[in-house]
């Protein structure tokens, strides 16, 4: 047992030894980057979706009144609604104090004060009682019909496109994971395949004098592996990069719709499963080139 | 200890290297085998640790039967047996105190032992001096020497070289034989191929001769 240790122990060590020599940084560059692409694009859409779902949460259809309304409009539309027995809550938002917020916005002062006049209309934040889109769209509708009302918008329509967008962006990722995944292995193959012919007569001369396959094949499972690994790591630290930097600009962007959304960092749990999927590419890869270039060795 | 019975080698091709070939080494025999050039000796050493299998006949090595081992089974039986080489086989991108420890990498022990034996290996064939040489750096003898410590550092029962001192000096050629002896004398069986009929009338116990493929 103890024997059996010290030969994984010896195997990683020289592939640990050999990577460097062998352009093993670059290689797991070529891994990481490629591998950053469906990584990063999961990360992205796990955050959108996120939003999305958190929006379908909350069952609100905005109702904006027509540019000349009176308030009294805006009083007896308010009375409707309150009469409508799906609504379960209503919160009036003034033409004024909907300046004001939108004035509070950075950068948007000096566009407001530019217009002149006040260009937003009063409006209806409507809290449905059935959340369902179903049911949602049909409220919109009926609320589109009602006296002053000049548009109305369930929030329910773009969470939903979201998500079936969503829906196809997580396939095409698969897809793409999958392709990247294939050619990351050749990547590996290739590595290997040149390792092993530099090394050509030390495995030659190990199997004359009595060393097993799985001595011989050992470093090279554990360069395979090791390389993925590297390349898993370097992809997980371009997404974090990448996410540093964009949720900079995301901040903004949220703050002006009130929102503190950012795009989270992968899981632990992800982040392993990247490792993983990257360390078994590398296995793969050398495994499929030992098991053909040694036995062309043996000739 | 070797034991060939009607062993038959023809290669793909239809060359026929070797022809009902029968013949024993008891244990603790000094061996050698010799014959022209193209007679069959590299081709019947071969036979011994199954790098060539015979196409008819068995050989037998340390009671197995070597032709019809599994692959797996083969590093096994090798362990247990020195090899020397007509090209030595060393390798030029480490020491020669590396080339030494390479059969004790596989071999099991703990590392300390392990460098102990080879320290020893390389003390018996006197290249102790030079463990931190490279291979390229030492004298066709000392390579030749390099070789015999790499085949015995596993304390095998039988030790078996192809032509160890080819295209040596008279004096080197000698150095080799001796230690060749040395090892035999503490029991350790020896078959040696050679063309060198100064060293066989001197220490041969048991000659084989081959003559195109036969056992003269």
């Amino acid at each position: 047992m103890s024997a059996w240790l010290r030969q994984h122990r010896q195997a990683l060590a020289a592939a640990l030894a050999r990577l460097p020599r062998i352009g093993g940084a670059l290689s797991a560059l070529v891994i990481g980057i490629a591998l950053s692409l469906p990584a990063g694009g999961y990360v992205l859409l796990e955050g959108l979706r996120g939003l999305g779902t958190r929006m379908t949460l909350e069952p609100q259809v905005s109702v904006f009144m027509r540019a000349d309304a009176k308030r009294a409009d805006a009083d007896a539309l308010g009375a409707a609604l309150k009469a409508d027995a799906r609504i379960a809550r209503i919160r009036f938002l003034p033409r004024e104090q909907a300046l004001k917020e939108l004035s509070a916005v950075q950068g948007m002062g000096e566009v407001i004060a530019a217009l002149g006049k006040n260009p937003l209309p009063d409006a209806y934040v409507v809290e449905a009682k059935d959340g369902s889109a179903g049911a949602l769209d049909a409220l919109a509708a009926d609320l589109a019909k009602l006296p002053g009302v000049a548009h109305v918008q369930a929030d329910s329509a773009w969470a939903r496109r979201l998500s079936s967008l969503a829906a196809i962006l997580r396939s095409a990722l698969w897809l793409l994971a999958a392709v990247l995944g294939v050619g990351l292995v050749a990547v590996t193959f290739n590595t290997v395949r040149l390792q092993i012919l530099t090394q050509r007569e030390e495995i030659e001369v190990l199997k004359l004098i009595g060393a097993t396959d799985a001595f011989i094949r050992r470093p090279f499972y554990y360069l395979g592996l090791l390389q993925g690994l590297a390349g898993g790591a370097v992809a997980l630290a371009i997404v974090a990069g990448t996410l540093v930097l964009l949720n900079r600009e995301v901040a903004t962007l949220a703050e002006s719709y009130g929102s503190s959304f950012r795009f989270a960092f992968p899981a632990p749990g992800d982040a392993l499963a990247i490792l993983a999927f990257a360390g078994l590419i590398g296995w793969l890869g050398a495994y499929l080139s030992v098991g053909q270039q040694l036995r062309m060795v043996e000739g | 200890m070797v034991s060939f019975a009607a062993v038959g080698k023809r290669y793909p091709g239809g060359y026929q290297a070797l022809r009902e070939v029968s013949f024993t080494i008891a244990e603790g025999d000094l061996a050698f085998l010799v014959g022209r050039s193209g007679a069959g000796k590299s081709t019947l050493l071969k036979l011994i640790p199954a790098i060539e299998r015979p196409t008819s006949g068995t050989v037998i090595v340390n009671g197995q039967n070597v032709g019809a081992l599994k692959r797996a089974a083969i590093p096994y039986l090798r362990r247990n047996l020195g090899l020397v080489f007509q090209d030595q086989k060393l390798l030029y991108d480490r020491t020669v105190y590396d080339n030494v420890m390479l059969p004790l990498a596989f071999s099991g022990q703990p590392a300390r032992e392990a460098a102990r034996r080879a320290r020893a290996a390389l003390d018996k064939v006197g290249l102790l001096a030079r463990e931190r040489a490279n291979p390229i750096q030492l004298s066709g003898g000392e390579q030749q020497r390099l070789a015999i410590a790499r085949a015995v550092v596993n304390r095998p029962t039988l030790l078996v070289a192809d032509e160890p001192t080819a295209n040596l000096d008279a004096e080197s050629a000698e150095r080799i034989a001796e230690i060749f002896v040395e090892f035999n004398r503490v029991g350790v069986t020896v078959l040696i191929a050679t063309h060198d009929q100064h060293l066989v009338e001197r220490y041969a116990r048991t000659v084989l001769r081959l003559e195109e493929g036969r056992i003269a």
